[in-house]
């Protein structure tokens, strides 16, 4: 399999580098929907001007970034296409080996209930094969790579993909059963952009699932592994976070990343809810809804662990496509990301009820976009409410992706468990509700 | 402040001749008002006013009651707060630095205030506050909206203009408001603070339905302490009201560049005011043809006075109301000018240091300011300073600022650039760049537009944001050497044309003001917007509460609802098999 990745390797650094040198990079770079506030180059570049300048970069309202970046991009920024280029080969790579540690997990549990005869006799058809497995994992790089989104992010140069690129190392050392690594990665994941605290349960539950421990408030083991993996998490946060203060020797850092990820005072149009509806928002209000609309992203986590506790990598995936869409400021590399895992789930094709009108959605929106923003911002002709409403379209097509996909997860699970073929006590074919 | 402290340090030998009243216990004052009327190459007429009272008395020491001719009003402001040097001025229109050559005493547009603090003014950010209260009662100016979004220290420009030791810039702040209105009931207060008020001496003239009939109007207000005499052993406090005012003559002289007091102020001047040791008019004769004849002004003036002033030669008809055998022949004093040759194109001398500033790029998202420094020197170099001051909501990338002259990059020796909070200060980029001989140093700096919360958009907000016009600061050289002048034997010409030390002329110049577009949301949709939004993320609630919380089940058979029943009485009705 290393041949084929090697050559989709070449492929997508080909693609990105014709990109680069065409006149498509500046225009790429100065779109909103790529380059957030928190992600931009050009802040990057700003930030490191600023620090050339003597003033701290965190004493003005443009850099947000962590210093980490500092540190990376003091020393690289003469290479900062290469980096980038590297950064989004790394996050292939590694999501191309954590899924085939994960399908030989995923193969091992299946054989396991077979032979324990926990699935009905007539379910042959839904179980995954070796054959129809094997490439998957290059499927899943492919998604990856190829995704316009994905490209797009790398030739805007947007610290998004670096995000991307330690959000995949964590699956993959999850996957591999490391969690000191896993851990570690989760802790900078965190330290970048805040919203992977939320992948801790499904990491934990992964681990947990791996070693064997039950997941029983009573065991003994199961608290144990859970505050050594918490343990982990937040000493590396924290040793993280002192290295941070040592670079400026402050902790301006602080206020100025994650005071502005949770308080989000910069409106500036992107593809997340938040903007136009703190634009609209009467000052007395703003507290508050501030508050819920950061709720609403680490709402979920409890449910869906409680629902999913036996599959923690579709938590995983459910998890960081919520992170995505609720964001305070989200990009398309982000929904890249979870889009990458789709060919995982491919299984579920059959029980998929809106897919066609939803990848529509999703199409026509992305390329109503850039239509839209320059017909608000340079022809003058439309207003904010145009790009507001495919802003609401777009989010509603991957909010609704998300729960088709859930709901023919769900619905496998219990056609796996029940038989395919259900009849009703009169012999008639029976229909399966949701209630 | 070597500028400053020099242009002080020349105060000679003492003030000549008694001081009229002033109690003994009180300190002495006095007041001298003078006008200077200069034909400005394109025709129009430039009137500068300066009513200018000094007061020996320590008003910084709080132990003053007994006003006179100092203002009351303005003298506690100074004890009370704490205030060294204090500069208002209320400008409208732009004075065209092209057309009419250098100004003697330029403003921006709007409002502009800066004020220096003593240094024992603990809280200076407090005082600020205060004082721009005061003074938005004292002149009925809006200069209330100054607070900390368009407020600056600046490090570099604005050193004191009075006598100061030592220079800590903390304890300066400066503020312009651009979009200020200025209008009669800002000249109202304004000339109550006079002495003599609008009844008598040269403020007679100032009538405000002329005044505002005019291309630039610009007041002003100037607090400063000098120093009492030679040995500078005590403060003095020196006020100075000045008002520039630039006719068009030609509009209202119906093609002609004849112009006359009467006919530019609708007034004449009767006598100089009973408070005043001093009351001047000077006009500005200076030869403007190649044959060098001095312009003709009617009625003879009672001396001639030349002086070297912002590096030219130039003669002046001086009008002394206090001299008795002005008001011999009339009861008043009509000033008038005739040319001889209305055909005669002066030459327009172009200044030596000029700029110009304007907002380059298109659309709503990003765009950038480029300034554009002249200096026609012919074979002179020399610095300038540059102030620029923008809002926050334009957000400036100092990575993209470049100097360039003459095709090259010029790197400046000193940059200090603090940048914008949101909500909380602006941006504040000081700079100083040497400008080559006969050069045109082009400064550009890029930024982005952001959207602002719909409150904060002003009442008309596709009328756009103005940004506040940035400052040049400069010494520049003189072509002839320039003799010191001592500030109390001419106030007017050492406040309206200071020289440091004798070869150049210190000059602050003003670029226009910019007008920016943000982006806007619609003002009409808050309702719809909150609504829309909390449905996505309540559908995105709902499915996955649909999802987490039901399990799947076999369907039980109904036995259809109402609908149904009727639907099969209707078929049977009609023959056809129920449902």
């Amino acid at each position: 399999m290393a041949a084929p990745l090697a050559l989709l390797l070449l492929a997508a650094v080909t693609v990105r580098a014709a990109l680069f040198r065409s006149s498509l990079a500046a225009f790429i770079a100065e779109r909103v929907e790529v380059a957030s506030p928190l992600s931009a180059w050009k802040r990057v570049v700003e930030g490191l001007a600023l620090l050339d300048l003597g003033v701290s970069p965190y004493s003005g309202a443009v850099f947000h970034e962590t210093p980490l970046i500092i540190y990376l991009f003091h020393f690289l920024i003469e290479y900062a296409e290469l980096v980038f280029m590297i950064t989004d080969a790394l996050t292939a790579v590694a999501l191309y080996l954590a899924i085939q540690d994960f399908n030989k997990v995923v193969f091992k549990k299946q054989k396991l209930l077979i032979e324990l005869d926990k699935y009905a006799p007539d379910v042959a058809e839904l179980i995954q094969t070796p054959l129809e497995m094997h490439y998957i994992p290059l499927k899943v790089a492919l998604f990856y790579l190829m995704n316009p989104y994905t490209v797009m992010s790398c030739v805007a140069k947007s610290t998004c993909a670096i995000n991307n690129t330690v959000t995949a190392f964590f699956i993959l050392a999850t996957i591999k059963g490391s969690a000191f690594l896993s851990a570690v990665f989760l802790a900078l994941a965190t330290y970048q952009s805040l919203y992977p605290l939320t992948l801790f349960a499904p990491a934990l539950l992964y681990l947990l699932q791996r070693q064997f421990i039950p997941v029983k408030p009573r065991s003994k083991s199961f608290w144990l592994f859970t505050l050594q993996y918490a343990a982990l998490y937040l000493c590396s946060l924290v040793v993280i976070v002192c290295l941070s203060f040592f670079l400026l020797n402050s902790w301006d850092f602080i206020p100025a990343v994650y005071g502005f990820i949770l308080s989000v005072p910069d409106l500036t149009p992107n593809v997340g809810l938040f903007w136009y509806f703190f634009a609209e928002m009467f000052e007395h209000f703003s507290l508050f809804f501030v508050c819920v609309f950061q709720i609403n992203v680490f709402f979920y986590t409890v449910p869906l662990a409680i629902k999913l506790k036996e599959h923690p990598m579709f938590f995983m995936f459910v998890q960081i496509a919520v992170i995505s869409i609720f964001k305070s400021y989200p990009t398309v590399g982000d929904v890249a990301l979870y889009m990458a895992f789709l060919p995982v789930w491919s299984h579920l094709y059959r029980f998929l009820r809106n897919v066609f009108v939803l990848s529509c959605i999703l199409v026509v929106c992305s390329v109503l976009f850039p239509v839209l923003w320059h017909l608000w911002i340079y022809a003058g002709s439309a207003n904010s409410n145009f790009y507001y409403a495919i802003t609401l379209a777009f989010n509603v097509g991957q909010i609704l992706l998300v729960s088709d996909y859930f709901y023919a997860f769900l619905r496998r699970e219990y056609y796996l468990t029940h038989g395919l073929h259900l009849t009703r006590p009169d012999g008639t074919e029976a229909v399966l509700v949701l209630k | 402040g070597a500028m400053a402290a020099a242009g002080l340090g020349l105060v000679l030998l003492l003030m000549a001749g008694p001081s009229p009243g002033g109690g003994a216990g009180c300190g002495r004052d006095s007041l001298r008002e003078e006008l200077l009327l200069t034909p400005l190459p394109a025709g129009d007429v430039a009137a500068t006013f300066q009513f200018r009272t000094r007061w020996d008395a320590e008003l910084q020491r709080g132990t003053v009651s007994h006003y006179r001719l100092f203002p009351k009003a303005l003298g506690r402001l100074v004890s009370a707060l704490g205030v060294k040097e204090l500069h208002l001025a209320l400008t409208q229109g732009f004075w065209r630095t092209q057309m009419w050559g250098q100004p003697p005493l330029q403003a921006p547009a709007g409002a502009e205030l800066w004020v220096w603090f003593q240094p024992t003014v603990t809280d200076v950010d407090k005082a600020w506050k205060e004082l721009s209260n005061i003074l938005s009662g004292i002149f009925c100016a809006s200069l209330n909206f100054i607070d900390s979004t368009n407020t600056v220290t600046p490090t570099a420009s604005f050193k004191p203009l009075g006598l100061a030791n030592g220079t800590d810039h903390h304890l300066l702040r400066y503020a312009v408001l651009p979009r200020e209105v200025v209008c009669t009931e800002n000249l109202t207060p304004w000339k109550k603070l006079l002495p003599c008020g609008s009844k008598a001496g040269l403020a007679v003239l100032l009538k405000a339905e002329r005044l505002f009939h005019s291309s630039y109007h610009s007041q002003a207000v100037h607090i400063r302490p000098i120093c009492r005499d030679a040995s500078c052993l005590a403060v003095s406090w020196e006020l100075r009201q000045t008002l520039t005012v630039v006719f068009d003559s030609f509009s209202s002289g119906q093609g002609k560049k004849d112009w006359s007091l009467f006919r530019m102020f609708s007034r004449t001047l009767t006598d100089a005011c009973p408070l005043a040791s001093e009351s001047k008019v000077y006009v500005d004769i200076s030869p403007k043809n190649k044959e060098k004849e001095l312009l003709e002004v009617t009625p003879a003036p009672t001396s001639v006075h030349e002086a070297i002033v912002q590096g030219e030669k130039r003669t002046y008809a001086v009008y002394d109301l206090l001299s008795p055998s002005l008001f011999n022949t009339s009861r008043s004093l009509n000033v008038q000018l005739k040319w001889a040759r209305p055909q005669d194109s002066s030459e327009m001398p172009t200044p030596i240091l000029h700029a110009q500033r304007y907002v380059g790029g298109y659309g709503l998202q990003t765009g950038q300011i480029c300034t554009l420094i002249h200096n026609t020197h012919p074979y002179r170099a020399f610095p300038v300073i540059l102030l620029e001051t923008v809002p926050w909501y334009l957000r400036l990338y100092v990575h993209t600022l470049t100097i360039i002259t003459k095709g090259k990059e010029n790197k400046p020796s000193y940059i200090h650039y603090q940048p914008a909070q949101d909500r909380r200060r602006p941006h504040l980029l000081e700079m100083l760049i040497q400008l080559p001989a006969n050069s045109i140093t082009k400064v550009t700096i890029q930024f982005e537009r952001a959207l602002l919360k719909w409150t904060e958009y002003p009442p008309d907000p596709n009328h756009g944001f103005y940004v506040s016009s940035s400052v040049l600061s400069a010494l520049v050289p003189s072509v002839i050497a320039m003799k010191d002048v001592d500030v109390e034997q001419s106030p007017l010409f050492t406040s309206l044309f200071p020289s440091s030390d004798g070869s150049s002329y210190f000059v602050r110049l003003y670029t226009e003001p910019l007008l920016v577009n943000l982006p806007t949301p619609d003002f009409s949709m808050p309702y719809n917007v909150i609504c829309l939004t909390c449905t996505v993320v309540a559908v995105c609630y709902g499915s996955f509460y649909n999802l987490l919380t039901r399990t799947f089940h076999v369907e039980e058979p109904s036995r259809g609802g109402l609908a149904k029943r009727l639907a099969n009485i209707i078929r049977k009705f009609r023959g056809v098999p129920p449902l």
